[in-house]
Formats: C-alpha cells, structure tokens, sequence
C-alpha cells in the first residue's frame, strides 16, 4: 500500500527509534557515546545520530517514497547509561549491511563519522565500537600477511619481535642513518624503523635512504645469521610516488614498509596494502594523528574502532601505545583492542570497552607493536601485557644506551629472552622482575649497563581517557 | 650484576633465534621449556642441520613431529638420538600448534660441536 507524500519536518524518533528491532546478524552495528544539548531527549538524540549517519535529512522529501526506507534506513535499538556520567548515554545503532560498499571502510568511516559529529542537537559525540558483520568481512582483503605469515618469513618463534625507530627522527644524511639501522640489527634487534615523519626531505631523500638501509639490513643478516628487516616508510604527498618508492623497496629485495594510515587516509592504506599482498612485502602502520581523534573521551572516534578498520584496510603491524611508556593508554583498554586486532574471535567484554561480540572469520591477525618511551626495565610488564604476538619497539631505550646501539640492542634481546624464558618456567613477570633482569645481567654487561642507565626513569600520569566505569 | 663504567665494545655474534642470546640452557632449564610446551598442548618436532645450511627455513626433519606426545621422557630421549646421530648439526625444538598453524616454540638445544 502506497504512502502519501506528507511535506514538513518531523521528530526523527518516529522514523529511527525503534527499541523492538533485533538486529540482524547482517547488520552493522554502531555504539556511539552521545552526550546531547540541554533539553533534547534521549530517544530523539539518538533516532537524529542513526538517521543522520544512514538515510535522513532535516526535511521529509518526496523521493523517499520512490525507495523502500524501511529496508535501508539505519535504527537506534538501545539506549544506556555510562557508568558513572550522568551527562552522556551510549546509543546502539543498528544499520543495514546494503548501505554500505563491499570492502570500502572508507564508505563505512564517511557514512558512520561524517556530517552526525557536527550536528547541532549533540554537543559531543563518539563513535565507541563497531560491530563489522561477518559478511561485511569476508568482502576485506585484511593484513597482507598477518602473523603467521609474517612469523614464518622471519622465521621467528615462541617471542615477541624486537624492534626500534632510528633517531634522531630528522637530520640525518641517508649514509649515517643507515649505520644506525646497521648497529641496532647487529646488536640483536629483528627490525628497525624509518619515524612515521621520515618521507623525502632535504636532508635525506628516500632512494638514498634505501639504498643504504638495504646494505646494513643484508649485511647484518649476513654476520648475524638471523633474518633482519628495516620498515622503509612509503608515505607519501600522491599514491603514485606511494608506490613508486614501494617498487623500489622490492627491486632492493627489502621484506618490509610502512605506512602513516591516518594521515595517508584509509584509500591509501588499502591500495597500498593490496600492493603488499600481490608483491609480498610486509606492512608496518604507524598511527600519527589518532589522538587527536581518540584522545577525548566524549568526543570522537575511539581507537577500537581505527583499529579495527586498519585490520580490515590491510597492514600487518599496528601501533598500540605501550601502556607504561611515555604515551597515553589504559592497560584494560590497551587489552581489548590488542585482542580486536589479532584474535579471529572477540566476544562482547564491557570491562575491556569491547562493545560488541566481533568475528573475523579468517582474517589474518595484527602484531600489536608497543612503541614509544620504553626500556628494558619495562621488558617483564611488555611481555606479560602484549605476550608473543607483538613487537616491541625501544628507540631511545636502544640508541641511549651508552656503549651505542649494537649494545643496546643486545641488552633488549637478553633482557626479553630472559623474560620470555621465565614466563615459561611459570614465574610471574611482574612480581620477580628485578630478579629475572638483574640475573640475566649477570651474563651480559650491555644489560647491566642498560639497567644502570634508566633505573629511575617513569612515565606516570593519569590516563585521559579512562574506561567508563561507576 | 657488573655494570661498568668504561665503554665496552660489542661484538657482533652469530645466532640462533630464541634464547640464543642467553647462555646455553642448563638440563634443568631445557627440561622446563618442553614442560611449557607440552602444557600448552603444543606437538613436539626435531629438526637438525649442518650450520653451513642454518639459515634456511627447513632444517632437516627428525622422524616425523610426536603427534600427541606428552611425556618430557619421550621428548628428551629424542632430542638426545638425534644430537648423537648428527653432533656437528644444530639440532632445536619446535611446538607446533596447529590452531595459528604457527610454532608456539622454536629453540635451538643443541648447538653443532665446532660452532
């Protein structure tokens, strides 16, 4: 039965609240954190975030009527209350899997955080999870290698891997950067790592860079025995100069590059992860720019959600934070999205900020690479916190070392073999770590010189962005 | 613990992965790291090879993996045959887990004579 055209504006809670809908496994769910201006209700608030984000508009218009609304408009199915905020509520938004592009998180993120967030009726919003259904998946190319994959071209076992960004970030020519790579990968480390601000800059363009970089990776391979890598960073201003310098990484026979997937834009990130699966190179991502996205607790995207996304657009390696470092990061928050990123299945755990039960189907997994004002004291709270499948990454905590980088690498490898071996044993990390170091010291003085060195340094602060808890 | 003041110098080592830059594990320590790994529901797997030939993905396979083995006995047993069979070779553990399809331990026991 044909409706009648019926102009003017109406409440949105008519059309897109809709509290009796039980989602369907097809649908794409949606948990935002909406804190609403003075005055306006929940219901309607949360019924103008799911239309505003799907198929609605201010005013009713005629050609709806051309087109089934029911069947593409997305709903608000529930509402909640954050523990412990009186001011905001979670609102569950469920849309249908045709409204979106098979493989595009692109048109996901464009459709899900677009013009909603600057919508007067919210003062703050935040997109807190996404549930991808399982057929929307399927439609991803994901990692390009993924853990597995990667573990077996490196051929590395049963340990975290071991990495490092060379510093300083800038400055430096291409042919003394190269040593830098070279001492830390002779010294004990498995990968090192261009900054995520190292591009082609004056003082350092990129083919130099990795040319000598090639020759400290085969080099070190050489004497070492191990297998070796150095991220060579292909962001670039246009994704033809992106993959220009991809090709070139290849010609030299290099195993890995990375990518700025935030600042580069998810269409980069997904075109130049295709690129890694046809031409078999691994893919590290850096994540500049994602606190000033998930930094704030009411407004924004979290970076579950990013996370998420990366895994589905494609790279093998994800910044996570470190929890104990120099950077932001809630461990229980840290937890989840460790677990979104390298687990097939992920059930619903509010405690950990995971909203929603996440399956991946066959996906390949993430390492989860903790990075960022690290050292080796940290090395039992690191292993126990991210396990095996990560990389840890210690730049300064390498390079200060004061005898230089090959011997604080050494003092990092030791330092997580000890660890590695003692969880093992079934010794608790955390409790017995000055023990477990300081023994494993006994045999290596580059460690005991490390632990010398950075005995009193701490990151403490409060984190920021805290769980919601009552 | 000997932290020194004076700069020392590094000296690039040959390796073998995992533990391979702590010192050699003693009987007792070898013995805990099979226990963890059969605690883990990992299948034990052997293999050995001439340190020339260390850096290939395959090393020589040591019968076939112990499929559902879980007595350290059994395990240790092996691993001493196949040292003796083969001493100049490395010989190293794997866990296999067929759930990853990965190795949730690899490390070398053995380390060849002459190396």
């Amino acid at each position: 039965m044909a409706k009648k055209y019926d102009a003017g504006v109406k409440e949105y809670r008519d059309t897109y609240w809709t509290p009796d809908y039980v989602p369907l496994d097809t649908d794409l769910l949606a948990c935002f954190k909406v804190t609403p201006q003075e005055g306006v209700p929940q219901d309607e608030c949360a019924a103008a975030v799911a239309a505003e984000s799907s198929t609605g508009t201010w005013s009713t218009v005629w050609s709806e009527l051309l087109t089934d609304m029911e069947f593409y408009k997305g709903r608000a199915y529930r509402i909640e209350d954050v523990p412990g905020d009186k001011e905001s509520f979670y609102a569950f938004i469920a849309y249908p899997i045709d409204l979106f592009e098979e493989g595009s998180v692109v048109n996901v993120l464009t459709s899900l955080v677009g013009n909603v967030f600057g919508f007067k009726a919210v003062k703050h919003l935040r997109l807190e999870d996404i549930r991808f259904p399982i057929a929307f998946v399927k439609t991803c190319l994901g990692p390009p290698s993924g853990i597995q994959v990667e573990r077996d071209k490196l051929n590395k076992y049963g340990r975290p891997l071991l990495g490092c960004t060379i510093k300083p970030k800038l400055g430096l020519s291409a042919k003394n950067y190269g040593r830098a790579v070279y001492e830390c990968l002779r010294g004990g480390l498995d990968l090192t790592k261009d900054d995520e601000n190292v591009n082609s800059q004056p003082f350092m363009r990129w083919q130099n860079r990795f040319e000598f970089v090639a020759e400290a990776v085969q080099k070190s391979q050489a004497e070492t025995g191990e297998t070796k890598g150095h991220y060579l960073n292909v962001t670039a201003n246009t994704p033809e100069e992106m993959y220009e310098r991809a090709d070139f990484a290849k010609e030299l026979g290099q195993p890995v590059i990375m990518h700025d997937f935030l600042t580069g834009g998810f269409t980069a990130n997904s075109g130049l992860a295709k690129w890694c699966r046809k031409n078999g190179l691994l893919l590290h991502i850096h994540r500049a720019m994602h606190a000033v996205i998930d930094r704030h607790p009411k407004h924004g995207i979290h970076f579950r959600v990013l996370a998420k996304c990366l895994r589905l657009s494609g790279g093998d390696h994800l910044h996570t934070g470190t929890v104990v470092g120099k950077l932001e990061g809630d461990r229980a928050s840290t937890l989840g999205f460790v677990d979104l990123l390298r687990e097939s299945f992920v059930p619903e755990d509010r405690a950990r900020g995971v909203f929603f039960d996440q399956d991946w189907g066959s996906m390949p997994g993430v390492f989860a690479v903790a990075s960022g004002g690290i050292h080796v004291w940290h090395m039992p709270a690191l292993v126990t916190i991210f396990g095996d499948d990560s990389i840890l990454q210690f730049g300064g905590g390498t390079q200060g070392h004061p005898w230089g980088n090959a011997a604080g690498a050494a003092a990092n490898r030791v330092a997580l073999e000890a660890c590695v071996k003692a969880r093992n044993e079934g010794r608790e990390l955390e409790r017995e770590s000055r023990e477990i170091l300081t023994n494993a010291a006994q045999s290596s003085p580059e460690l005991a010189t490390a632990m010398e060195t950075w005995k009193e340094i701490k990151f403490e602060f409060e984190t920021v962005d805290k769980l919601d808890v009552a | 613990m000997k932290a020194t003041t004076a700069m020392g110098d590094y000296r690039t080592q040959q390796s073998l992965e995992t533990f391979s830059f702590l010192p050699p594990l003693a009987q007792e320590e070898v013995y805990a790291q099979i226990n963890y790994m059969l605690s883990q529901g990992l299948a034990p797997a052997i293999e050995h090879e001439d340190p020339a030939q260390a850096s290939n993905h395959y090393w020589t396979m040591w019968k076939l993996p112990f499929f559902g083995e879980t007595e350290l006995a059994n395990v240790v047993t092996e691993l001493e045959e196949c040292h003796r069979a083969y001493p100049n070779h490395h010989v190293r553990l794997i866990g296999y887990d067929n759930y990853t399809q990965s190795q949730g331990v690899c490390f070398v026991v053995y380390r060849a004579k002459a190396w």
